[in-house]
Parts: structure tokens; C-alpha cells; sequence
């Protein structure tokens, strides 16, 4: 009789590395990555962009043979990557502004479909400011053409690279630079905000998926199911930051992992605008949790602002009924 | 081959000519033929080798040509007016990276008040932004130009915008000499970049750079914009040695070399310009003319030379910086500086309003008497601005300059003007 190998931690869908089949295991474990995005930057300690892009671009360079071209838009990537004469990119990279990566991917990608050169590809990648509000209108263009970029959205939810300034993907409630914990709302509003990866969907585009710096083998899978694709994919990756957020640096894996765990941030792929999965969750952590390890969020728990607790709940449930991100009973593995 | 043809279509056969790899289209009229016309020749297989985008603005438009030009492609767009400033970012982008991209810009005037005439406010506007600006008195010219201008800007790794003025030569129908394809494939090279984004070859491209290299940084945009000063008039005689033809170069004049009012100006309206210094001639008056067909680099030296013998100087310009006055004179009078002569500016042309051989007369005879105001504006109607003075004077919510002047004069459309 063989013992079953339990690859879970306990309450948690993740993977110890370690326990599985050398084939198994990320991009990110093996002695063979690209370390495209090479040490020596300057990210913040705990950044969660600086693993997202990391684990993001090392996959999809394992995926391309390393045939990959990637184009930055303004943001803290671009910044703490690169001052001249210092870079840390080990593959072709190009920052031109700030909300043009999508368009300026579209560029690359005609360059080389017109050179021949099938085999090189293309992805755009930004901030969640560099993304889904200045960058908007670029990359539903690249969406539309369905050019041959995947973007990748670094989604920290604002702009932080100008000091924790309010955008579209910043949650409700939230204190930004731009939004502060005064007044009778305090914080970013409820109602406002912009699900880009449903924008996408309404695209119609090849492929989108939401990721997170928690789960690895889910982000590595999914940036390399996008580029087994042609067309234009959207991939929007969470990544917690310690400084925008008033959290501690060691915990931005946990928060990112909390995240999804309470519903708030739902990992689910589409194709060609449907949604396909959706990672279950097994128990529905409230949201609670998650939001008292981040200062952006403590006036929350001061007397008198408990509807904006529950507006958050709210919003998470909404999340874990849209996606059906429940678990079905007897489908336990 | 002699052909009579639209000046929009003119240039798309030119550019195509130029075996471009990459073309982003955005619409904006004038110049919307142009790229209407190289469209149907990617659809139709007749430009082969080449990407024709489709893209959702002119910001787009010359994003995506950022990124095609940075993979080593040969890249064209074209824009106008409005096109140009909501791409204005990307024009500055382009330049300091070093992008040899080619752009037609079919001058029109810019809103508001919304206007789709001609002038030339709108590439004057990005006059600063480190691109080559050459303007085009003629179809033929503009032909001759877009295919000069992919070797100065490959040569130079330098962006360069070609500019024709919307309507009067965008849509005029003129004889055209166009140069056969083996002519342009002998001028002209395949496109080799001076850095190219490339996985065999890993560069990274566009990174900040500090208060300790910015300044250099600029001012070898600024030598390599005087080495074009050198590189136009070569690249000019190089065309004129395959094709046969004369066009391009910095300044060209006419009649200038004993001319005691000698007239400055760019773009078609040199062609009234040169009618009426005919008639003048007649008359026994020494006048003549430069037409400015490099404004970045500005020709300073050609034009010194050309103004050495000149009693007085007349800039007219179908541009206007509001506050101060033409962007053309100011030029002008800083390449003058050291000559002791007067510079009349005249402004001319905004919005499309026809400039006429008989005002032309009516503003040579008095720069020849000297009662010209040093910033004059072409055919203002002064009576209608001082009852609007008034209106103002009188009504503090006096409502929309543009809109009671319309009411004031009677005119049912502007087109009618």
C-alpha cells in the first residue's frame, strides 16, 4: 500500500517545490531560469512587483526559448530596474512613456512579423496606473487588433511610484495620498474603480487571466499557457506593496495569499471571453484578516466605520458568487 | 512617369516607393488620403512587406511606431492639427530615442476654435521637439522630400516630419513626376538601426538619465540637427543625380540675389509669393524671395547669406505665437542679428483664409515704403475685432468671441469666409 502524497499546506492550495517531480516545479526553482530581471535592482524589500515580474518574465522566457521582447511603461518597474548606465534586464527591453507599452508592443510585434521572425515574441507590462487608467486607451487598441503582445498588468493598487496616489484599481475604502482617511467617507470611495480583466473579456481577446505572487505554479502556468497563444492576452497579476500599503515587507506573500483566500481578489482565466476556471476556495477567510495588516485600511476599524467593513465583505462575497469560487461539496480531491 | 494626381495620393505612392515596413494609420483630415492610399496598397499586395495598423489615436499611431522603429523597422504615420498635439508626448519620445520614423503632417490650423483649414501652427507647435522639419512649396516637392527625408532621418537616427500644407496641397490635383522604384531603390538603402531590439543582442532602451548626462544628451540632439545642416543639401544632390530632379535642400530663393525687399516664407504659399514678385519685377522693383524649406535645423547661415544685400526683410508665416508673435521671424531675426536690417512680420493664412495676390501687392507696397508695423497681421478686419472690443466693454457675459463675430458679419458658415 502506497502513501498518498499530500502536496497541499494545510488549508492552502499551495505547493511545497520540494515534493514534487523535477518536471513539476516552477520555472522560478530551477537552475536554468533566465533571471531576466537580474538582482542588484532597487525595489523596495517585500516588493511584490519586482517577484510578480520576476516569476512573470522568467516563465515566459522558459516558454519562448528566450525569444522575448518586453516593453515597459513608466511605473516603478521601469524605474527601479534601470537608471542608466545600470540595467537589470538580461533580455531586449524598451521604456518609451508612460501609457503606451500595449501600443508600443503592437510596434515590436509588426516589426518582426514583417522581418520573418515567427519565433520572437512580445509583452507589454505596466502598473495598475500605467495599465488601467493612462494606458487605458492603448490597450484596448492592442485588444481590439488582437496584435500579438501579451500585457502584463503588476497590479498594486495605485501609483506608487508617485507616492501612493489614487487609480482605477485601487479598492474602495482605501487610503491613498490622493484619498485620505478624513471626513465621512474616509478613503477611496465605494462605487468607483475598474475591473480591467472583465474589460478585456468584453474584448473577446485569446486569453485573460488574474494572478497572484502567492501561487507560483498557478501564475507560471498561466503566463505559459499565454504564450502557447497567439493574439492579445491579458494577464493582471497582484502584487502587494509594503510601502503604498503600510504593511510589513514579510508579509506581502501572506497578504497577497489573504487576498484570495477572503475573495477580494479572485484568480480566474477566460478565453475568448468566457471564463474558463477559477481557483475554488476552500473556506472563505473573512475579510477582516487582510485588511488589519495593512495601515491603508485602519480607520476601518475605528468605531462608526463598520458599513465600510461590511461594504468590503460585500464585495468579497460578490466576487466568490460572480466567479464561483466556492467549492463544490464532494469535490474535495 | 508623368501623372496627374491628388497631393495625398502623390505621397502615398512616394512613400511607398520607400518600401516602408510599418505604416500606422489614424485618420484626421487633411491628410487622411495618405493613408487611405497606402492602405489599399498593403490590402492589395501592390506594397508588399509591409504592416498597415489601424490604430485608436495618433498618441497610438506614434507609439506604435516608437516600437516598430525600435525593432529595426522602417516606419511612416502621418497626422495633422489636433493629431499632432495629442501625440506630442510621443513626438518628444521619438526624438530622444533616436527613432529615424517619417511623418507627413498636412499643416492645419488648431482649435479651438475647431478648424480644419490650413495654416501651420500645428508642426510649428513641436517645432522644439528634436525632429527635422522640412516644409514643401509643391506636390512634386512633397514626391521628392518623403523619399529624401527616410535617408536623412536613417542616416542621422533622427525623426523627420514632413510638412505640406492641408488642402491647398494635400487635395490639389497637380502634374506629378514620379520616380520609378529602381531609382528609389538605388537612393535609398535598406534601413539599418543604430540600435535595435533584438533577443540575440540584448539592449534596454529608453532608461532614465540624470542631471549628469541630460545636458550632453541634448546637445548632441542639437549637433546632430547641424550635421543635417551638412547632410539635407548632400542627400538633396544625391536625389537630383538618380532621379534628375532639383528639390529639397535647406532654403531655395528666387530672384533674391539683387533684391532690395526680399519676402520669407514657407510652405505652398511661396507660389503666390513668386506670381506676384513677377509682376513686381515688371514694374522695375527689386523684390524676391527665400522659401524656408528646412525649419529644424533652422538655416542660419543660408539664410544670412541670402539676406546679405537686402534692404528690408518680409516674413510671412501662416503661424502665430500668441502673446508674441511669428515663430518664423523670431527665427529669422535671431539669424539677422548681426545685419543691420528690418524684419517685418506678417501673419498670414490662419485658419485657411486665402491669401491673395492682391493683398500680397497691398503689403509689398508698403514694406517698400517702409510703414509696415513690425508684426502685421494679413487682412484683419479691425472693425470687426473693435466692435467685439466693445461688445465685451459693454457686456461682462458677452458669450463666444468666435460666435458673435460670425453673428456680426452675417456669415451662414465659416467656409464662406
Amino acid at each position: 500500500m502506497t502513501q498518498q502524497v499530500k502536496f497541499y499546506q494545510t488549508g492552502t492550495y499551495t505547493v511545497g517545490n520540494r515534493l514534487l517531480d523535477q518536471d513539476q516545479r516552477t520555472v522560478q526553482s530551477s537552475l536554468d531560469r533566465s533571471n531576466a530581471l537580474d538582482s542588484g535592482h532597487r525595489a523596495c524589500q517585500g516588493c511584490g512587483e519586482a517577484l510578480g515580474a520576476r516569476f512573470a518574465i522568467d516563465a515566459a522566457m522558459r516558454a519562448t526559448d528566450n525569444q522575448l521582447i518586453a516593453c515597459n511603461a513608466t511605473g516603478c518597474l521601469e524605474v527601479f530596474t534601470t537608471p542608466y548606465p545600470e540595467t537589470a534586464w538580461q533580455m531586449p527591453w524598451i521604456h518609451s512613456l508612460f501609457g503606451n507599452a500595449a501600443a508600443v508592443a503592437t510596434g515590436v510585434a509588426a516589426a518582426q512579423r514583417v522581418k520573418g521572425k515567427k519565433e520572437v515574441r512580445v509583452i507589454a507590462q505596466g502598473g495598475d496606473g500605467g495599465t488601467t487608467d493612462i494606458g487605458f486607451g492603448c490597450l484596448s487598441g492592442m485588444f481590439d487588433r488582437n496584435d500579438d503582445v501579451l500585457y502584463i498588468c503588476y497590479d498594486n493598487q495605485a501609483y506608487m511610484n508617485t507616492g501612493v496616489q489614487r487609480s482605477s484599481a485601487t479598492p474602495p475604502a482605501a487610503r491613498t495620498a490622493t484619498t485620505m482617511p478624513v471626513g465621512p467617507n474616509p478613503g477611496n470611495e465605494f462605487g468607483q474603480g475598474k475591473n480591467v480583466p472583465l474589460v478585456a473579456m468584453a474584448h473577446g481577446i485569446p486569453y485573460v487571466a488574474t494572478a497572484s505572487v502567492h501561487d507560483l505554479h498557478d501564475l507560471e502556468r498561466k503566463v505559459t499557457k499565454a504564450m502557447s497563444m497567439r493574439g492579445a492576452r491579458y494577464i493582471q497579476i497582484f502584487v502587494p506593496c509594503p510601502l503604498g500599503w503600510g504593511s510589513k515587507p514579510c508579509d506581502s506573500i501572506k497578504l497577497a495569499r489573504m487576498a484570495a483566500e477572503c475573495g477580494l481578489w479572485p484568480l480566474f482565466e477566460a478565453e475568448d471571453g468566457e471564463i474558463t476556471a477559477s481557483t475554488k476556495l476552500r473556506k472563505p477567510a473573512p475579510v477582516n484578516g487582510y485588511l488589519k495588516l495593512q495601515r491603508r485600511f485602519a480607520h476601518m476599524f475605528k468605531p462608526g466605520n463598520e458599513a465600510q467593513l461590511e461594504g468590503m465583505q460585500a464585495l468579497a462575497d460578490k466576487n466568490i458568487a460572480k466567479f464561483e469560487l466556492l467549492e463544490e461539496k464532494g469535490d474535495e480531491e | 512617369m508623368l501623372k496627374q494626381m491628388e497631393g495625398s495620393m502623390a505621397v502615398a505612392e512616394a512613400v511607398a516607393l520607400a518600401r516602408p515596413e510599418v505604416i500606422c494609420a489614424y485618420p484626421i483630415t487633411p491628410q487622411t488620403h495618405i493613408v487611405e492610399g497606402l492602405g489599399e496598397m498593403v490590402k492589395s499586395g501592390q506594397l508588399e512587406n509591409c504592416e498597415y495598423i489601424n490604430v485608436e489615436s495618433e498618441f497610438a499611431a506614434l507609439s506604435v511606431g516608437i516600437g516598430s522603429s525600435a525593432a529595426g523597422a522602417r516606419t511612416y504615420t502621418a497626422t495633422a492639427s489636433q493629431g499632432i498635439l495629442f501625440m506630442a508626448e510621443a513626438v518628444y519620445n521619438a526624438s530622444g530615442l533616436g527613432l529615424p520614423i517619417v511623418m507627413t503632417v498636412g499643416n492645419r490650423a488648431i482649435g479651438a476654435p475647431i478648424n480644419i483649414w490650413n495654416d501651420q501652427s500645428d508642426s510649428m507647435s513641436m517645432r522644439d521637439a528634436g525632429w527635422i522639419q522640412l516644409f514643401c512649396e509643391t506636390n512634386q516637392e512633397a514626391v521628392d522630400v518623403h523619399i529624401q527625408a527616410f535617408k536623412i532621418a536613417e542616416k542621422l537616427s533622427v525623426p523627420v516630419m514632413v510638412c505640406m500644407d492641408g488642402f491647398i496641397l494635400t487635395h490639389a490635383y497637380e502634374r506629378i513626376d514620379m520616380p520609378e522604384q529602381a531609382q528609389i531603390d538605388q537612393f535609398l538603402p535598406p534601413f539599418t538601426p543604430r540600435q535595435v531590439l533584438d533577443p540575440a543582442n540584448p539592449v534596454s532602451m529608453g532608461a532614465m538619465v540624470g542631471p549628469e548626462a541630460f545636458t550632453e544628451v541634448r546637445y548632441l540632439a542639437h549637433r546632430r540637427q547641424m550635421d543635417a545642416l551638412e547632410l539635407i543639401p548632400q542627400v538633396a544632390k544625391e536625389y537630383a543625380e538618380i532621379v534628375g530632379r532639383d528639390s529639397g535642400g535647406l532654403i531655395s530663393t528666387y530672384k533674391a540675389d539683387d533684391a532690395e525687399t526680399l519676402v520669407i516664407s514657407l510652405g505652398s504659399v511661396i507660389g503666390t509669393i513668386k506670381d506676384v514678385i513677377d509682376q513686381r519685377r515688371e514694374e522695375g522693383e527689386k523684390i524676391g524671395c527665400v522659401a524656408i524649406r528646412s525649419f529644424r535645423p533652422f538655416p542660419i547661415a543660408e539664410i544670412r547669406k541670402a539676406c546679405a544685400n537686402a534692404k528690408r526683410i518680409v516674413v510671412l508665416e501662416k503661424c502665430f505665437a500668441v502673446g508674441m508673435g511669428g515663430m518664423v521671424a523670431s527665427n529669422v531675426r535671431m539669424a539677422l542679428s548681426t545685419q543691420p536690417v528690418p524684419v517685418y512680420n506678417v501673419i498670414a493664412g490662419l485658419g485657411g483664409r486665402p491669401i491673395t495676390q492682391k493683398s500680397l501687392h497691398n503689403l509689398f507696397n508698403e514694406a517698400a515704403a517702409d510703414t509696415l508695423e513690425g508684426l502685421h497681421f494679413l487682412d484683419l478686419n479691425k472693425e470687426i475685432v473693435e466692435r467685439e472690443l466693445e461688445r465685451e466693454r459693454l457686456d461682462e457675459c458677452s458669450g463666444s468671441v468666435a460666435e458673435n463675430i460670425l453673428r456680426d458679419i452675417g456669415a451662414v458658415a465659416a467656409s464662406k469666409v
